[in-house]
């Protein structure tokens, strides 16, 4: 076999199980998962969009689901996705911004992104369940 | 200090995705579009809470909404695929079903948001 023909093995990246768990990585995890769980939320949105311009009983079986105690659950931790994802997005922006980089800076804008977001989660739900 | 890339791979400057930085500049984008829509949208759904099928509609249909919600689920999606597929490069091993997937996630991004963007002009313009 010739050296171009050669599988190449490269370590492949990234080891997750090797690192004892911390701030800073479970938050990066954390972007990962929400920003997963929020591509999915968008067909959600988009779905939601569809079937309010269907008929009348269409969007009944929408929000049939969207009132019941899982649909709460969904769009509660949709809210909590969509502000976590925000806020360390906004972490992220300023990091390729060059700012923040610090150990000490890390944890504090990681502990300000959780705060926030957990506080903004909550105020929605008070918000929104006192509208219902 | 040695290279480990070719001096052609030096040259194109396309990186191991092989996209360059088109990549990179498109995701942090649309990051910024989102800052104020996600803000919006957000607000929006929770004043929306309880609301039934005819204000719901009346909400969409207003000319303002109809722009920022088209704004919001088109650049949402398209940020939301740009993650998946950096998601997919970090965790699907395998060009085949690597490229399959990345694939298949653009498609489904494009007929998601196409359908939603018809739905709301058809809510705006009264179909």
């Amino acid at each position: 076999m010739s050296v171009a023909n050669r599988p190449v093995h490269r370590p492949l990246s990234p080891h997750l199980q090797v690192y004892r768990p911390q701030l800073t990585s479970v938050l990066s995890i954390l972007h990962r998962a929400t920003g997963i769980a929020l591509s999915v939320g968008a067909l959600y949105l988009a779905t939601w969009v569809i079937y309010a311009a269907a008929s009348p009983k269409a969007y009944a079986l929408f929000q049939g689901f969207n009132t019941s105690i899982v649909g709460r659950i969904v769009l509660g931790g949709w809210l909590f996705c969509a502000f976590y994802h925000l806020c360390n997005g906004i972490r992220h922006l300023f990091w390729d911004a060059g700012y923040g980089f610090e150990l000490k800076d890390a944890y504090r804008s990681g502990w300000i992104v959780v705060a926030v977001s957990l506080i903004a989660t909550a105020v929605s739900w008070v918000v929104g369940l006192r509208l219902v | 200090m040695s290279d480990l890339r070719t001096p052609l791979a030096r040259a194109r400057g396309l990186g191991s995705a092989r996209d360059g930085l088109h990549h990179w500049w498109a995701q942090r984008l649309t990051a910024i579009a989102l800052i104020p829509l996600v803000v919006w949208f957000a607000i929006s759904l929770v004043m929306l809470s309880g609301a039934d099928h005819a204000v719901v509609r009346a909400w969409i249909g207003s000319p303002l909404v109809m722009v920022l919600l088209i704004l919001t689920i088109g650049v949402g999606l398209h940020h939301g695929q740009l993650g998946l597929r950096v998601v997919i490069e970090d965790y699907v091993h395998g060009d085949g079903r690597k490229l399959a997937l990345i694939v298949a996630v653009r498609f489904v991004a494009v007929v998601f948001g196409l359908a939603a963007v018809v739905a709301i002009l058809r809510i705006g313009f009264g179909g």
